[in-house]
């Protein structure tokens, strides 16, 4: 819920304005978003800044804002990690993704790759939760723009058509170099959806096209879950993870994915021996 | 094909709405609205998309007259090179190849470059050329570098002037696109005003956005007295609204951003979309094409070459690392390899390119 409202309040200058009054520690400087952020995401719990335990790579400069390929590696030594979050600072409604990992999640390197959308310059914020309950965060700045507003569909005809239409896959094995888990292995998963973010204008009507956005997903493996996602209008068109997990004898992956409107779309890798 | 009724009450009152004049006054501390004008859902087709000029248009900038250099290159077509950069103050948006076609009537406009002031510049290059007037314009698609000259054409065609003098009589310049061009533009129109008002700067004054009179599902014709345009819409390939024209009496096709000589490809659309419309047109026989960026004419089907050599190439790349479940930061990284001798631009291009690909075949 406290990420929904979060939505809500950043859409708009006067919104904004309320949410830093609920939010005394917020900076006086109108950039400095991340406090305000950080507040209504963690509340006072403290944060490892700079934090060297994992690593995000994302490009300094975006090719296209409206699929910007996100990598963080979280090796070994990161511990026992239960959550990642992904921020986009300066968006509408910022919390891009946030997966809550499962049993079936690769217990040595974990990977998460996907893509997002950057409305204008700024930090990606990602933020692992421990199981000690710890927060370790690190920053990378974005140059990209126009990735909420612009309508990134190529067909819009076609990004509706297809509304719903998942895969789910076996990639390949993780290749972390020696003492890897040798059962680790890499998974994508893909869905058809046009992510509209609610703020894309149709001129011919003068109404804003409504948000019709991916806000939920589940990845298992067999029955164990390799992560769970709460997703927000950040995540690009067609949404698209790749992510490690423990592969076990012939258990197959399988996807559930809900959208704002209610709807459910479902895929799984076909079982083994077939 | 279908042609809209015209709503010139409607229109009249929307026209009415606009008053350049207060758009210099409007205060720089004055918060934009985002949706600016915002018309009514009655407006669909025909609307003006009225948008206030910034704040700094008293630049001298804005005072340098354009004019652009016309070649005929088949007797009645006329093209004005677009110059092979992004826009920018300097080029104040002619980037994009505008083309216009000498009827014994009227003349036709093919697309009207990425200004206001571009648009007026191609107006008087008419004018050294015909004083015929301008009866209809056609957009190629809706990126702004080839629509946002439109304003420029509006009202009494033998006015031939910016803007409807109210109580004008004849027929109003017919603006006609591909059926799906209005809603591409529509939905863009904030940003590309946006975008290319930041990058032209002073020279964007009075630029705005003028949506399609009519709209053309799969063919049409276009009579401009003793002499025929062929219009034929095509399936998603640059854009999901490429159109593409040609002139019967000198079997020259005007291919839009279908085709791009030296300047590199950008994909708005779908490459294999665009690869299999290629293939359609291929078989056209005509004698000479026209490009949205390149030279004023080249000759046809060899002109596509190079460009289908590019498609190919990322093709292949693209699908070779999907094959082996590489990810798109893979393929970008390995996108820098890529030989792209001959291609301007492709430092802006490529590894859009390769991105908006990616995210396509990935779904072979």
């Amino acid at each position: 819920m406290a990420l929904q409202t979060l939505s809500r309040l950043m859409c708009g200058a006067l919104a904004a304005a309320a949410l830093v009054s609920v939010a005394p520690m917020a900076s006086a400087n109108d950039d400095d978003v991340w406090p305000a952020l950080r507040s209504e995401l963690f509340g006072n719990r403290p944060i490892v800044e700079q934090s060297t335990l994992f690593t995000v790579d994302a490009p300094y400069r975006a090719d296209d804002a409206a699929i910007v390929p996100i990598t963080v590696k979280l090796p070994a030594s990161a511990g026992d990690v239960r959550k990642l979050t992904l921020v986009v600072e300066k968006n509408p409604a910022p919390m891009a993704a946030s997966f809550t990992f499962g049993a079936a999640a690769a217990t040595g390197e974990r990977v998460i790759q996907t893509r997002l959308r950057f409305d204008m310059y700024s930090n990606l914020r990602a933020v692992v939760e421990l199981a000690d309950g710890s927060l370790h965060m690190t920053t990378r700045f974005v140059k990209a723009a126009g990735g909420c507003s612009a309508p990134a569909l190529k067909d819009a005809d076609e990004a509706l058509a297809l509304i719903g239409k998942s895969h789910i896959k076996d990639v390949a094995a993780l290749d972390s170099g020696a003492g890897g888990s040798t059962a680790a292995r890499i998974g994508q998963v893909m869905v058809r959806h046009p992510n509209y973010s609610g703020m894309q204008m149709n001129q011919l009507t003068g109404l804003y096209i409504p948000a019709k956005f991916v806000t939920a997903m589940t990845v298992q493996r067999g029955a164990d879950t390799v992560f769970d996602l709460e997703a927000g209008i950040s995540l690009s068109e067609d949404p698209n993870i790749r992510f490690t997990y423990l592969a076990a004898g012939g258990a197959s992956l399988s996807v559930t994915t809900t959208d704002s409107d209610g709807r459910v779309f479902k895929a799984a890798t076909p079982p083994a021996g077939s | 094909m279908g042609k809209s009724p015209p709503d010139d009450r409607h229109n009249d009152r929307l026209r009415a709405s606009y008053k350049p004049s207060q758009s210099p006054s409007r205060s720089a501390g004055s918060l934009p609205g985002r949706r600016d004008v915002v018309l009514g859902a009655t407006a669909a087709v025909g609307a003006l998309l009225v948008r206030p000029s910034p704040a700094f248009i008293t630049s001298a900038h804005a005072a340098v007259p354009m004019v652009l250099q016309t070649e005929e290159v088949a007797p009645g077509v006329f093209v004005a090179r677009g110059v092979h950069a992004v826009m920018s103050g300097d080029n104040g948006g002619h980037i994009a190849n505008l083309a216009f076609v000498v009827g014994r009537e009227r003349v036709a406009v093919i697309d009207t470059g990425g200004s206001f002031k571009v648009g007026m510049a191609l107006l008087e290059a008419i004018r050294t050329r015909t004083s015929l007037p301008v009866g209809v314009v056609i957009n190629t698609h809706m990126h702004p570098d080839h629509v946002l000259g439109n304003a420029a054409f509006e009202g009494s065609p033998s006015a031939g002037s910016k803007s409807a003098a109210p109580g004008s009589t004849g027929p109003a310049v017919e603006f006609i696109a591909h059926q799906k061009m209005a809603r591409g533009l529509s939905a863009r129109a904030d940003r590309y005003l946006e975008h290319n008002g930041a990058a032209i700067g002073a020279g964007f004054e009075g630029t705005r956005v003028v949506l399609p009179t009519r709209t053309v599902d799969t063919a049409a014709e276009v009579d401009l007295g003793g002499r025929t345009l062929l219009l034929q819409a095509h399936a998603t390939a640059h854009t999901d609204n490429d159109l593409t024209i040609r002139d019967l009496e000198t079997n020259t096709l005007f291919a839009g951003d279908l085709l791009f000589s030296g300047h590199i490809p950008t994909i708005d659309g779908s490459l294999r979309g665009w690869l299999k419309v290629l293939d359609q047109l291929v078989k056209q026989p005509v004698a000479r094409v026209v490009p949205g960026h390149g030279p004023a004419s080249m000759t046809w089907p060899d002109a596509v070459e190079p460009q289908r050599r590019y498609f190919e190439m990322l093709t292949n790349n693209i699908r070779g690392l999907i094959k082996q479940g590489r990810s798109l930061e893979d393929a970008l990284y390995a996108a820098a390899r890529d030989n792209l001798v001959g291609w301007e631009l492709s430092q802006e291009y490529h590894k859009r390119n390769v991105a908006v690909a990616f995210a396509e075949l990935e779904w072979e």
